[in-house]
């Protein structure tokens, strides 16, 4: 009697213990730090707010914070059109399931390569003297070379575009497979037009992939930093990169606190996310 | 300097690999300049008069410090000359300064920078050295001494390595503004920044640091993105502008930083920069691709670019360089036995091989007369005296860095540590600049 009433805690010890470990700890740790001062050499435990009040009251910090969310809204709308685009076509326009699995792996095969790799290689091919400006030329249709195409906002947001795009695809994939072919036929001997099919029957059957795909792909932006750093040439900055700097420059602190609210703006987005989409029914 | 090797933003791990790498690459490259410098050092016979008794009772000496002077080939050679077991790890300058303050047993001898003294020596973790004890004290170069290159030269800006080089006594951590018997840093090696241009595609001479804000470059600029050092780059550029007078670029007012910071904000919004590097890499890439035709650079990154055969110039600028520098220190627990080997090291450091190793690589060594004893007359001539190669001049490794004629950027040691203007520092104002300064990068 006991043991069946003690099995079920039993089971769930090893992931209890793995995520506290691993993610409880951790964040406990930054939550702490997040309050301890610093100078340039050392940081030592206290308990000021002065790390926070330097981060909100930062104009710096609101303009970093706004620009992160710029990149995050325009990169979730384009991987949004392009992952539902993709999958739609694999999940309905390709009839036999190999073709499908084939497809889709043909999707994942640059993901094989480092994602550094991926977002350098646009460097050469989008700078003032790379392939794209060098053949534009070539073909006479423009005489200077296009300067916006390498560091400039346009290159971050193409960059995580082609970095990010799969995460969506993945999901969306998913629910669309999952969806009963059923549904679509008596759309259609209900008069509904393919618009109306997509828009009633299709859209919303899809919603917790495309749910889920956001999450993956709002809280990917949110955090990056690298990308920012070398697509803008270093002219622009994102949340990830203002820590990055600090943790260079030893401010732990400072940088705990910037993560601290980054994690409870990340949190909030995606409660958002999830309280309009139920996802539950996916998993 | 050690951002010169290393990425700020990457993780430690990349760093580390890095590291590992270019161990691996120096240690084969070792091997085939051993051969030439062999016949050198069997020739001059000067590598002898050592005892050799830390063979029979090994030491070992834990080094940590920048990339630019934690050379595997060194290693190699205080192995093979002195028995004395170096282990060297190559951090960047912020881990260096943690270590340095906070984990004071996990070292023997610390590599810093000038700079990183001032900010870590109070700290009490390190021990001055009795001048004493060093054998080629009275040769050092007298920029790390009195301060002055010839006596009628001008201390620059900045952290002067000669302000942070003496304190009052043995167990003091307080500078001393004049020699005294006790040294804080052994100086290893330094060397004289300044703009580094595309010679082919500025299309005029550049003569001043302003001349990175002519509307002709629109766009094919870059500055780089380390606070500390990007800060001294900026105010050199304002003072040359007619922007602002510092009464010292090393150590600002918050009022010049402000000026300062306001100044590359403007500049920044009116589209002059193409973009802000951090790493060695992304300094010779973007010069060796066209992005930008003038922007800070490192001298090994010039070098970097024309081994590429693209035209690279390490341009000498009116207003003077920006200039780094390094040494070695001993840890505070250092006794004994290894606190002699370490006297012995640093000895054997100033002896000469050394020096000329890092001479050969366009940087300065602290002892030049023994240094020219283990290079060439040309290679001496082309590198400190300014004057033209008459043979190809070889990299350590052996790779024709200049052919035959070619004449280094800036002249002769005298033409370029003559006329520096300031030294990387460290100011009271940090944690305020730091923040303007992502203010400018975020702007």
């Amino acid at each position: 009697m006991t043991l069946s009433r003690i099995a079920p805690y039993l089971q769930a010890t090893p992931l209890t213990a793995i995520l506290a470990a691993f993610l409880v700890l951790p964040i406990a740790t930054i939550v702490m730090v997040s309050f301890w001062d610093y100078d340039s050499i050392q940081i030592f435990p206290a308990f000021v707010f002065t790390n926070y009040e330097e981060t909100i009251t930062s104009p710096v910090t609101w303009s970093i914070y706004l620009n992160t969310l710029k990149y995050t809204v325009i990169v979730w709308a384009v991987t949004l059109v392009i992952g539902f685009w993709v999958a739609y076509y694999l999940a309905f326009h390709i009839r036999s399931a190999t073709a499908q699995m084939v497809l889709f792996l043909v999707c994942t095969v640059p993901f094989l390569t480092s994602n550094i790799i991926r977002m350098i290689s646009w460097i050469p091919f989008l700078g003032r003297n790379g392939l794209l400006n060098q053949s534009l030329m070539q073909m006479g249709l423009i005489d200077q070379p296009l300067e916006f195409l390498l560091f400039s906002d346009f290159a971050v947001v193409l960059a995580m575009v082609h970095l990010y795009t799969l995460f969506m695809v993945t999901p969306i994939f998913n629910t669309l497979m999952r969806i009963d072919r059923a549904l679509i036929e008596a759309a259609r001997d209900a008069g509904a037009n393919a618009f109306q099919i997509l828009t009633n029957v299709i859209i919303p059957l899809a919603k917790p992939g495309i749910a889920i795909g956001s999450i993956f792909v709002v809280t990917l932006v949110m955090g990056d930093f690298i990308t920012v750093r070398f697509m803008s040439g270093g002219q622009s900055a994102s949340v990830g990169l203002m820590m990055a700097n600090q943790i260079a420059l030893l401010q732990y602190p400072a940088a705990a606190a910037n993560a601290v609210i980054l994690l409870i703006l990340v949190l909030l987005l995606v409660g958002g996310i999830l309280r309009i989409v139920n996802i539950r029914k996916e998993l | 300097m050690s951002q010169k090797t290393t990425d700020r933003t990457g993780a430690a791990g990349a760093n580390k690999a890095a590291g590992k790498q270019a161990k691996g690459l120096s240690r084969r490259s070792v091997l085939k300049g051993a051969a030439a410098l062999g016949g050198l050092a069997a020739g001059s016979g000067a590598v002898t008069g050592f005892p050799t008794i830390w063979a029979q009772n090994p030491i070992t000496l834990r080094q940590f410090g920048t990339g630019v002077s934690n050379l595997n080939a060194i290693a190699e050679k205080c192995k093979a000359d002195l028995g004395i077991t170096l282990q060297m790890t190559a951090l960047d300058s912020d881990a260096v300064s943690q270590r340095v303050v906070t984990q004071a047993n996990s070292f023997d001898v610390a590599d810093i920078e000038y700079w990183i003294c001032k900010k870590v020596f109070p700290a009490g973790t390190l021990q001055p050295m009795d001048v004493k004890k060093i054998k080629f004290y009275d040769q050092i170069v007298p920029i790390f001494t009195t301060g002055k290159l010839t006596p009628e030269s001008k201390i620059a800006q900045g952290t002067a390595p000669n302000t942070v080089s003496f304190v009052e006594g043995a167990d003091s951590k307080k500078f001393s503004p004049t020699p005294t018997q006790w040294m804080t840093l052994i100086p290893t090696i330094y060397n004289a920044d300044t703009l580094g241009i595309r010679p082919d595609l500025v299309g005029r001479p550049i003569k001043n640091w302003k001349d990175i804000l002519d509307p002709a470059f629109k766009g094919k600029t870059s500055i780089l993105n380390i606070p500390s050092i990007g800060i001294m780059d900026a105010a050199m550029i304002c003072e040359s502008a007619g922007i602002a007078k510092y009464a010292d670029k090393g150590n600002m007012t918050k009022a010049e930083i402000d000026t300062t910071i306001d100044f590359l904000i403007k500049t920044k919004k009116a589209g002059q920069f193409r973009a802000f590097w951090k790493t060695f890499d992304e300094s010779v890439n973007l010069m060796a691709s066209g992005e930008v035709v003038i922007q800070s650079m490192w001298s090994p990154a010039v070098a970097a670019v024309r081994s590429k055969g693209i035209p690279c110039v390490y341009q000498p600028l009116e207003e003077g360089y920006r200039a780094w520098g390094g040494g070695l220190g001993l840890a505070k627990h250092l006794k004994g036995a290894q606190l002699d080997a370490a006297y012995e090291y640093i000895n054997w450091y100033l002896s000469g091989w050394v020096g000329a190793y890092l001479n050969r690589q366009g940087y300065y060594s602290a002892v030049l007369s023994t240094a020219e004893k283990y290079m060439t007359p040309d290679e001496w001539a082309f590198w400190m005296l300014g004057q033209p190669a008459k043979t190809d001049i070889l990299s350590p490794e052996g790779k024709v860095m200049y052919t035959a004629g070619a004449v280094r950027d800036g002249g002769s040691f005298q033409d370029r540590m003559g006329a520096v203007a300031c030294w990387n520092s460290v100011m009271d104002e940090d944690r305020y600049m730091v923040r303007r300064w992502n203010e400018f990068i975020a702007a």
